[in-house]
């Protein structure tokens, strides 16, 4: 059900905003320009650089995965893409001034808040949610004042999904591995100095229930100078309920278990023997409290409930058992999840689930507002996954330009009207070519230092680069 | 891959791909090309392919064979199947389109581009 490419009433295209210039904001522009040949696309993006969590989220050492930055690239390098970056949308223009310039508006800002423990102690110095701690090792200007001591020996990961990995993996890759990535200068001397031994990551429920995937697990399993430590009773009756489950689940428990239980070969043995650094789930643990030190306020510990499941498979839950257990460490990274947050008071907000309310991407009861990728879904799985849900709503969208539920009839101004509402606010857009010149200068400074690129930190510093 | 592909067609190894809507597209490609490199040379059109340029970073060029095809591929490594766990439409017979160079005994071989959940689902709302 592809658009026909024309409207046959309408002699004016149509204009169409994002908001967000993430995976799903490039990949719905993508499927718009191509799914109709007169549609226009601006993307407005409140920092100065495009991509998202691409840039921000993505670790350092998985490169490869930033490859969609090439057709993200294409996209906007079409005669019919533009791109308005260091706009804030809900601050320097607001949607219902969006809504007037142009025919549609897609909400792709995706999922900026984080979920907190709610716990005491969650203020120490030393508890960091996963977000900030992200966006410190990649560069988020919002995050640089970090600068989180890594002078113990162990540190917690709450948590058990792929951010909790990537988290883990940086803590404890030989710092040599990561010279070579686009990770920050001043993480790189961080991770020099780090005294961290030992990363527990810690799951409420079991094995049958964690949340990483195996690609991540695998390199966790592989990662040079580190050895696995696990409890080898938390994997209790895991054999035996592998039987029927899907294979994905399957392969994924079989490298834990055989991880966990079975003897190494000479060689893995040796291997472990030699490493300087550990890493380990804890399965069926839930934060009670983050303890601190009464004098530094620092933490030194957390506590921790002991659950048992109820059910089984993916869907049982953790339940209380009432016993606790104290665990020393400095550091404690929770990586709960990642939630949207609601920009603009006009638009329909689903506090509870944390997303904008919509079906097949078209918000509820807004004719003309769409929504995609982490703000559409909530914060769930992979640039593929986002790429899908984004394909989905630009096809909702084309099918109600050629349907007319969609009016595209009435000529609207698009950016012209919006460039100069900034203008008169002060804002200064940047353009893609504008973003180009920053990349170029990230990745001359990178070529220095036989790094890919060397992130620049601060929103000023790269809009000094563009006024050169 | 380079794009200087030999004039003589009869060192080509014919393949057809069956893609999301059915449509059966018939290339031919070079020994030792992958399938996803013939998806670029051809400029076919499968929204969102090979996302990660073929460094086993995606799943998006996930295919699905025929089990006397699928046998022929060659072996799968670890990382490929860590990969293809990620993939919609998982199938006994899949396999990622970027890992699997043509051979000319591949010849008349045919790949099924499997739908998007999201296709699945648009086309169950269709129908009802
Ligand atoms: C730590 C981490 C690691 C990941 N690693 C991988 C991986 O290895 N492989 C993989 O496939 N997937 C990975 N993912 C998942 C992937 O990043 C997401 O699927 C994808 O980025 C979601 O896209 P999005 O466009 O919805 O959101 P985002 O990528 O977050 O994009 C949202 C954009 O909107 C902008 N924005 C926010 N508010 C405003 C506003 N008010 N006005 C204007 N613009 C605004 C933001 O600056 C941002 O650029 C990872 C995710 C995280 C968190
Ligand atoms: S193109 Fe990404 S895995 Fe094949």
């Amino acid at each position: 059900v592809r658009g026909s490419g024309k409207a046959f009433f309408a002699s004016c295209n149509p204009k169409i905003c994002v908001v967000g210039s993430g995976p799903a904001g490039f990949y719905t522009a993508q499927h718009l320009i191509k799914a109709r040949q007169d549609a226009e696309v601006d993307i407005y993006e409140r920092l100065p650089v495009p991509f998202g969590l691409v840039r921000f989220g993505v670790a350092p050492d998985h490169p490869e995965v930033k490859n969609v930055i090439n057709t993200f690239t294409q996209t906007a390098k079409q005669s019919r893409c533009s791109f308005y970056g260091n706009v804030n949308v809900g601050k320097d223009v607001s949607i219902e001034e969006l809504q007037q310039a142009y025919h549609a508006v897609v909400l792709s800002y995706g999922a900026e808040g984080n979920r907190t423990m709610g716990v005491p102690g969650e203020q120490l110095a030393g508890v960091y949610s996963a977000q900030n701690f992200v966006g410190w090792y990649n560069g988020l200007p919002s995050c640089q004042e970090l600068n989180p001591d890594l002078s113990c020996e162990t540190a917690v990961i709450l948590g058990q999904g792929n951010v909790a990995l990537d988290i883990a993996r940086i803590l404890l890759s030989p710092v040599d591995i990561l010279k070579k990535t686009d990770i920050t200068q001043p993480t790189l001397e961080a991770l020099e100095r780090s005294q961290i031994r030992n990363v527990l990551i810690i799951g409420r429920r079991g094995p049958l229930q964690i949340a990483c995937t195996i690609k991540e697990l695998r390199e966790m399993v592989n990662l040079p100078d580190t050895r696995p430590e696990m409890v080898a009773a938390d994997f209790n009756g895991v054999a035996e309920a592998l039987k029927d489950v899907p294979r994905p689940r399957k392969r994924l428990t079989e490298l834990m278990l055989k991880t966990a239980l079975d003897t190494p070969g000479e060689k893995e043995q040796e291997r472990r023997n030699k490493a300087s650094r550990s890493w380990g789930f804890r399965f069926f643990r839930s934060p009670v409290e983050v303890l601190g030190d009464p004098d530094s306020m620092r933490v030194v510990g957390i506590r921790l409930a002991v659950n048992r499941l109820e059910g089984e498979g993916e869907g049982a839950r953790a339940v209380l058992t009432g016993e606790v257990e104290d665990v020393k460490c400095g550091l404690v990274i929770s990586s709960i999840g990642y939630k949207s947050v609601p920009i603009d008071p006009s638009v329909p907000f689903d506090s509870r689930k944390a997303i904008v309310p919509n079906n097949m991407g078209r918000v509820q009861h807004v004719s003309g507002l769409y929504c995609s990728g982490w703000l559409k879904t909530g914060p769930t799985g992979v640039i593929a996954t986002t790429m899908n849900n984004s394909f989905d709503t630009a096809r909702s969208l084309v099918e109600d330009i050629d349907s007319g539920t969609l009016d595209v009839s009435i000529s609207k101004p698009g950016s012209q009207s919006i460039s100069a509402l900034l203008e008169k606010r002060g804002v200064k857009p940047v353009s893609f070519s504008d973003w180009e010149k920053i990349d170029n200068a990230e990745m001359k400074k990178g070529e220095a230092s036989g790094k890919p690129r060397e992130k620049l930190l601060s929103v000023e510093e790269m809009l000094r680069v563009v006024q050169t | 891959t380079t794009s200087t592909q030999p004039l003589r067609s009869d060192n080509k190894v014919t393949v057809h791909f069956i893609n999301r809507d059915g449509e059966k597209i018939t290339v031919k490609g070079s020994p030792g090309d992958s399938l996803l490199d013939i998806v670029i040379n051809e400029d076919l059109d499968f929204d969102g392919f090979g996302a990660c340029e073929g460094t086993l970073a995606c799943s998006t060029c996930h295919l699905i064979f025929d089990e006397d095809v699928y046998k022929n591929l060659g072996p799968v490594t670890d990382e490929e199947m860590d990969m293809l766990d990620l993939a919609y439409g998982l199938t006994d017979t899949s396999r990622l389109g970027c890992q699997i160079c043509l051979t000319k005994s591949l010849e008349g071989m045919v790949a099924r581009v499997p739908e998007s959940v999201a296709d699945i689902r648009q086309s169950k709302d269709g129908s009802s």
